[in-house]
């Protein structure tokens, strides 16, 4: 089934808007625009610290086809703050090592580990069809009473002011208004609001396409991801292969520009790029095909007044890295606990230009590395071939030049370099997070149970500290013995500010509470205290 | 690799002419496309045991600039 050439996951049901119906229109403190998995995080991230959520979203279903599958570290430990990260984990198909093949041989000549650091709770990615998070998140928000998701509610206009917003809401049974405070815009790369505020979308358009078969077959194969530059299957240009649940995989092939789109997922023209990859002999099921371009761009700003955007919306990078929703997800982990305080008084309302000036550090940071792993991909001119080349013919005997192959940066954080929020390093430290950077995980012990240490933080402020002496500041502590695999990766005797998002804020040797207090004032966009 | 942080731009090279030599050897009997190749390989070598994006960014400045 399928709408407007979009296939279909999961049918929703629209309702009548109550506005219709004569109730009451009363002012919303913020209204999610759109049901991808940005949206649906917000919402869920909202819900969570117990505010009154209202989605509207154009679609009255889950989309199926063939979207993000490799979700990061980062965005499953999100997930598990959301309540979703088990069942995605369990669900999907875990993968820590990537090969990279280049012509004939079988022989990878780069091989890559995306969980370095190991003893973490999460893997370093999952594979798993977009349409299950999606479908998972719309669970955990319809199993809340204070969560209202509007399916088949479009927004075809905004008035946007200083203080607040009104959207109109164009439906089957005619169009309403909302009156809102704040609008967290996660209305995808083709975003209505943005558009109708007049909002730049600026960057770099590739032109090149790629084949997306996801393909059903049962085969015993590692789940690791193989990418292949130059294969015989594909000659001169690249493929991809990723496991996803369900026996579907996911093949991926450049085609170049020039392409009939239509011709070119017809069975018969897709059947051999799959046996090329697959062998001859290979029996599959087709999935979903499908053909897609990609651009690398951002807006100049996150943040517009009262209408914050977030994921497609704001940025938009190529697929290799798998960075799209990986860095959608930190967004919203961003912005949750900032609007939270803000709403509830106990932060100012300008704590929102951090969001701006921390994720906009982020998407830069992903632009540019999807940017860098495309021109290494698809090369732009003969010269920029041959180095290409000659790094892949280095690769299979020299160590030195492997790191050099770039068959896609995957996702990992974005630590935020320049933040207001952060207080800089006065003491000396040889490891551990450092402020703007997220806190490592490790296995700990707590009460008698192990646990993990990201699972342990909690959702607001804590203080973190590794030893017997912890500084007593106004703020929630976490101690941790001065010994043990947590304490070596922060430090015996440290203690670090952590915020809701799990960034580091500020840590120290040896913390005063007062030097924690200003720390926390800072991180929540205050003055700090006069000492 | 090398504690040097600028470049070089003073003679620096012993056995100069030697070194030129074996450059243009290793060229011969090459058609253009090999030699394109061999240079690719030759630099992103050199580039690794000189192992400082800074010293790297002038020579790439400097070979680049018009004269
Ligand atoms: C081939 C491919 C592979 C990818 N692989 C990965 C991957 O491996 N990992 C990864 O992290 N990312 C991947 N991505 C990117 C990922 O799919 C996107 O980043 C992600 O979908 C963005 O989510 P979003 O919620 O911002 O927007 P979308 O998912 O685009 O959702 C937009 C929402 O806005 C709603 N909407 C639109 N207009 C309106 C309106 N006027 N009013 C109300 N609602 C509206 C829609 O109904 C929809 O619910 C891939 C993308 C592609 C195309």
């Amino acid at each position: 089934m399928s709408f407007d050439g979009i296939p279909v996951y999961k049918e929703k049901t629209y309702k009548k808007s109550g506005e219709l119906s004569g109730a009451v229109a009363k002012k919303h403190d913020f209204i999610v625009v759109g049901s991808g998995p940005i949206g649906l995080a917000a919402a869920l991230a909202m819900a969570r610290k117990g505010h009154e959520v209202i989605i509207v979203t154009a679609f009255d279903f889950v989309p199926a086809g063939s979207k993000g599958i490799c979700y990061s570290k980062e965005a499953l430990d999100i997930f598990d703050q959301l309540g979703v990260g088990e069942r995605i984990v369990d669900k999907g198909v875990i993968w820590n090592v990537g090969k990279v093949f280049w012509g004939e041989s079988t022989d990878p000549v780069y091989q890559f580990d995306m969980l370095p650091v190991k003893d973490q709770k999460n893997p370093g990615f999952v594979n798993i069809q977009q349409y299950y998070v999606e479908d998972y998140l719309v669970d955990a928000l319809e199993q809340m009473d204070n969560v209202d998701i509007r399916w088949g509610h479009k927004v075809s206009g905004i008035d946007a002011r200083d203080d607040g917003a009104t959207l109109t809401i164009t439906t089957r049974d005619g169009d309403y208004l909302l009156e809102t405070d704040y609008v967290i815009a996660c209305d995808g790369s083709k975003s209505t609001v943005r558009d109708l505020m007049g909002l730049d979308f600026e960057g770099r358009i590739f032109e090149d396409s790629f084949l997306i078969a996801d393909v059903m077959f049962k085969q015993n194969r590692p789940s690791e991801r193989w990418f292949w530059f130059d294969p015989p299957f594909n000659k001169g240009r690249t493929a991809l292969l990723h496991k996803q649940p369900d026996d579907i995989w996911r093949l991926d092939f450049q085609l170049g520009w020039e392409v009939d789109r239509e011709q070119a997922i017809k069975p018969e023209n897709v059947a051999p790029f799959i046996k090329g990859l697959l062998g001859a002999d290979i029996e599959y099921e087709e999935d979903w095909m499908s053909i897609y371009t990609f651009q690398c761009r951002r807006m100049a700003k996150f943040v517009h007044g009262r209408v914050i955007f977030a994921g497609d919306a704001a940025h938009q990078v190529s697929p290799f890295g798998a960075r799209g929703a990986n860095s959608g997800l930190p967004d919203i982990q961003n912005l949750a606990w900032k609007l939270d305080m803000i709403l509830r008084g106990q932060a100012p309302q300008s704590l929102l230009e951090s969001y701006n000036q921390e994720r906009t550090q982020g998407a830069d940071e992903n632009i540019l590395n999807s940017t860098r792993s495309t021109d290494f991909i698809t090369p732009k001119s003969e010269v920029s071939t041959v180095f290409r080349d000659a790094v892949l013919e280095l690769a299979g005997e020299h160590d030195f030049a492997r790191p050099l192959v770039n068959s896609g940066r995957l996702s990992a954080p974005t630590p935020y370099h320049v933040s207001a929020l952060s207080t800089a390093d006065e003491d000396e430290f040889t490891q551990g997070p450092k402020p703007g950077h997220v806190c490592v995980d490790a296995p700990i012990v707590l009460d008698g149970k192990d646990t993990w240490l990201l699972d342990s933080l909690g959702d607001g402020f804590t203080v973190l500290h590794f030893g017997d002496y912890p500084p007593q500041p106004n703020i929630k502590t976490l101690i941790l013995p001065a010994k043990g695999l947590a304490s070596e990766r922060y430090g015996a005797g440290t203690s670090y500010l952590v915020r809701p998002d799990k960034i580091v804020a500020a840590r120290w040797t040896e913390a005063k509470p007062r030097d924690i207090e200003n720390a926390y004032m800072r991180a929540i966009g205050k003055q700090e205290l006069t000492s | 690799m090398t504690t040097q942080q600028t470049l070089i731009t003073s003679p620096n090279l012993p056995h100069h002419d030697d070194v030129y030599e074996v450059l243009i050897n290793a060229h011969a009997g090459l058609s253009d496309q090999q030699s394109s190749q061999l240079n690719a390989k030759l630099i992103l070598v050199l580039a690794n045991h000189i192992g400082c994006k800074d010293i790297l960014s002038e020579a790439i400045a400097l070979a680049a600039a018009k004269a």
